[in-house]
């Protein structure tokens, strides 16, 4: 395998493969190196096409010597193409990538199961993480598959649905009176004195990697192709940016051929400083304080949110912000359209690919794919009282009274 | 009275391993940086750049990233807790 240092985003010092984040001479994020020069593209194609119906098929493309052991697998899931949702936003081509398809029903398990497999080769026993809710679902289900003990931390005011979605697990649910930045405040903090893999922060390089999965499974299951164009939510901007780094080395290997697709960021206005800083031509973000029903992307100080930026604009794309009504009007579409219900952030997502449509920013000819990254049901309240039931008695009577007469 | 300053694991490299420290005649963030960066020899270049602080730290106080209050020219006061922690963690 071809794994090889942790190595700094901003000034390329390398570091050794341990539970190390942060840059100690600049403070810039560490990410995982790797030397691919080795990987021939056929044989390498091969081996994945008989790899495990995981994440695990990718394991050249992981920060592991050898294949770890995984108690709760993620990945390979579906990707539909979704015509009636393309024909409703007049554009040719559409494909949902429905992540929601994971054990714990979003996109958290493929980053959870890497950087569990990670703490335990580095010897940790205790897991924890911050998070808007998918992460501490994932966090404390995997830690409970691999009987590892765990601590979760989240803001007070979460949905219901994710809190009972975590305690389930048996974790140390731990309610933090605050918003987001203050949960991942109080975990950068704790991780600095305790022996604890958290997994968005001292682990957070590994973590990462699992976002790249998702690239590799757009690609393989297009046929070892690159769409023209990728919508997904931009919350700390690390999935955003992981999936265009799966394309790129795919590129490199010579997996697929072509450039990197355009990138099209999602964010709720509730809490868009991603959008904000593409909207005024900066580079860096100024942090907000979130607002939003997208609970799930509400990170007002986003980690790679420069990147994010770097990004959008070097594809050619953007970071768009929807309001709250348009989040819920893309959940409606999508589930109009599609048979797939998903989570706020979906919503949030669809209700971009709308956007840009009504703008005229896609391309007759273009193939899009639409990152879905969690579960309708974790945000019920989202779609509480947008439709009417009707209540009949149970005779033929009643039901042609208040429905419809037989013809 | 001072101001407590909290320093990370990626600095103690050179604050001699110091966790906390304080300084005692600062009226501002940037007066209390400027007091840790003559303390600490090799301090300023990890965390500022030209002036300003690099874009993956965060400094806070009382709780709150100086961000949203007057950047480095925010008020301290005695008592008041400044932290200074790297940005790159997080993520839903």
């Amino acid at each position: 395998m071809a794994v090889e240092a942790l190595k700094c985003k901003e000034c390329g010092a390398e570091y050794p493969l341990e539970a190390l984040y942060v840059c100690d001479k600049c403070f810039g994020p560490l990410e995982v190196a790797y030397d691919l020069s080795a990987l021939d593209a056929a044989e390498t194609r091969r081996k994945i096409q008989a790899g495990p119906r995981s994440i695990w098929r990718y394991a050249d493309f992981l920060p592991f010597d050898r294949r770890p052991r995984c108690a709760l697998d993620a990945g390979t899931t579906p990707l539909v193409r979704a015509d009636r949702l393309a024909a409703e936003l007049g554009i040719r081509e559409v494909w949902v990538k429905n992540d929601a398809a994971n054990p714990t029903h979003s996109f958290k398990d493929r980053v959870v199961a890497v950087a569990l497999a990670k703490a335990r080769e580095l010897g940790f026993d205790v897991v924890a993480c911050a998070s808007t809710g998918n992460l501490a679902n994932a966090v404390a289900a995997h830690a409970a598959a691999a009987g590892l003990e765990s601590y979760v931390f989240i803001p007070a005011d979460l949905e219901e649905q994710k809190v009972l979605a975590t305690g389930v697990y048996g974790t140390n649910l731990i309610a933090v009176d605050g918003n987001y930045d203050d949960v991942n405040r109080l975990c950068t903090e704790l991780s600095h004195d305790r022996p604890w893999a958290f997994v968005n922060v001292n682990v957070r390089p590994y973590y990462a990697e699992g976002s790249k999965t998702l690239g590799y499974e757009i690609a393989e299951q297009l046929g070892f192709e690159l769409p023209d164009r990728v919508v997904a939510p931009v919350a700390s901007g690390s999935l955003f940016t992981k999936i265009a780094r799966g394309f790129e080395e795919w590129l490199e290997v010579g997996l697929i051929e072509g450039a990197v697709p355009t990138f099209n960021g999602a964010q709720a206005e509730g809490c868009s400083p991603v959008a904000g800083a593409f909207a005024a031509g900066w580079d860096i973000c100024k942090p907000v304080k979130p607002d939003t029903i997208a609970k799930s992307l509400a990170i007002g100080n986003p980690a790679d949110g420069p990147y994010a930026l770097e990004l959008a604009r070097r594809t050619g794309g953007a970071v768009d912000a929807v309001t709250d009504d348009e989040i819920r009007a893309g959940i409606a579409l999508l589930a109009r359209t599609t048979g797939i219900f998903t989570e706020t952030a979906g919503g949030v997502t669809t209700a971009t690919l709308r956007k840009l449509a009504e703008r005229g920013d896609i391309g007759a000819d273009e193939r899009v794919v639409l990152v879905i990254t969690g579960e309708g049901l974790k945000t019920l309240d989202a779609v509480r009282g947008s439709f009417e039931v009707t209540t009949v008695a149970p005779t033929v009577e009643s039901f042609e009274s208040r429905v419809a007469v037989a013809a | 009275m001072a101001i407590t300053i909290k320093i990370p694991t990626q600095l103690r490299a050179v604050t001699a391993g110091e966790a906390e420290t304080t300084i005692d005649d600062a009226a501002t963030v940037g007066e209390v940086l400027d007091g840790l960066y003559e303390r600490y020899d090799g301090l300023r270049e990890r965390i500022a750049e030209d002036g300003d602080l690099r874009r993956f730290v965060n400094v806070y106080v009382g709780g709150e990233d100086i961000r949203f209050l007057d950047g480095l020219e925010t008020v301290v006061e005695d008592g008041d807790e400044v932290t200074i922690l790297p940005a790159v963690a997080g993520g839903g």
